[in-house]
């Protein structure tokens, strides 16, 4: 397959299955991009993307497809498939849910399947954070106290802007 | 019917959105609010909660999808069309830029020990609300039990995640049938 059409297949996919957008959508993009389907990027890369994708702006999906579109085909035209693969499906179908917006909502149907997609997706979510609690991402005990510490203030409800940044000073400090 | 907003000033409106909402996801939420609700009164604030259920509920990334829906509401499809553009071009034109020297940088040592740190960060920022979405989902035994397996399916037997969400909205829509049979 060209490398086009399989790089605006695949954030298609994304596009489609991502339900509940932002980290929910991490699971996908990792089995499509990272180790399951193919190999674009190495699961420290993709890492990378999800810190740089929550310190600049715009939703995860968009930066995570411009990046791996340009890093896969080194061209901005990579980039601009793959960003635009991953906004088609959503575009057109909340077209048709802003036509359709009440009936949607009040659809018995929609609801029924809604109610077991959301836990599916928390489920999917723990899987990707799961996934990258490998050897690559946590080197020594460094790494280990650091994802505690974090995980503690996170929970506590701090901004994670300021947790990368201070995870990231704190790397550059003991590494 | 309010005079017709013009193409411009959609566009300008979520560029501004997009620009300045760092983090993606709830992030968003507030600055939509401001620019759609307050500085523009293009929905009002009732309509507001009701596009961000549809926007949550439809596949995507939320900002694309509220912007598809606002676009929409004031322009038709051209609106949505500039809505979604002005959104997603400030993080396209970034993370190209990125794309572009990130490769490079990732050999300096500095950036080297930066992302060591950040890394194992990561990982805790996407475990760390499971809890309180789980919580606020009021999750019952049957949804916690049907989470751990999609956890346990996508994890370690390595199925897509797509699968599991087929599978998931099949079980949904199987058990609303069987209820409604039961009554």
């Amino acid at each position: 397959m060209p490398l086009y059409l399989e790089l605006f297949l695949a954030f298609f996919k994304i596009g489609i299955f991502g339900f509940g957008g932002g980290y929910a959508m991490l699971p996908l993009i990792q089995y499509e991009v990272v180790d399951h389907a193919r190999s674009w990027l190495s699961i420290t890369e993709f890492t990378d993307i999800v810190a740089i994708s929550q310190m600049t702006p715009g939703p995860i999906a968009i930066n995570s497809a411009t990046y791996v579109g340009y890093r896969v085909t080194s061209s901005v035209l990579g980039s601009f498939i793959a960003t635009f693969g991953v906004c088609l499906a959503p575009f057109v179908i909340m077209i048709v849910l802003s036509k359709f917006f009440l009936h949607f909502r009040s659809n018995k149907h929609f609801n029924n399947a809604m109610q077991a997609i959301k836990p599916a997706v928390i489920g999917l979510i723990a899987a990707a954070a799961i996934s990258l609690m490998n050897k690559e991402n946590f080197i020594d005990y460094r790494s280990t106290v650091i994802f505690v510490m974090v995980f503690i203030a996170s929970f506590k409800g701090l901004n994670p802007i300021s947790l990368i940044v201070a995870a990231g000073f704190s790397g550059w400090l003991v590494y | 019917m309010p005079v017709t907003v013009k193409h411009h000033k959609i566009f300008i409106t979520f560029l501004k959105i997009g620009m300045f909402t760092l983090g993606g996801g709830y992030a968003m939420i507030p600055l939509i609010r401001l620019e759609i609700v307050k500085n523009n009164q293009w929905i009002k604030d009732e309509e507001f909660c009701e596009l961000l259920a549809l926007a949550q509920s439809s596949p995507g990334p939320v900002a694309i999808n509220s912007s598809v829906f606002v676009g929409y509401k004031l322009r038709g499809i051209a609106g949505s069309l500039t809505a979604a553009l002005g959104t997603a071009l400030p993080s396209f034109l970034i993370i190209l830029a990125i794309a572009m020297y990130f490769a490079d940088f990732r050999d300096n040592l500095v950036v080297k020990s930066v992302f060591k740190g950040i890394r194992p960060a990561v990982v805790a920022l996407i475990a760390a609300p499971l809890y309180s979405l789980s919580k606020r989902m009021q999750m019952g035994t049957k949804a916690l039990l049907l989470a751990i397996l999609a956890c346990i399916l996508v994890a370690w037997a390595r199925i897509s995640p797509i699968w599991i969400i087929i599978a998931a909205g099949l079980i949904g829509l199987g058990r609303g049938f069987i209820m409604k049979e039961k009554k």
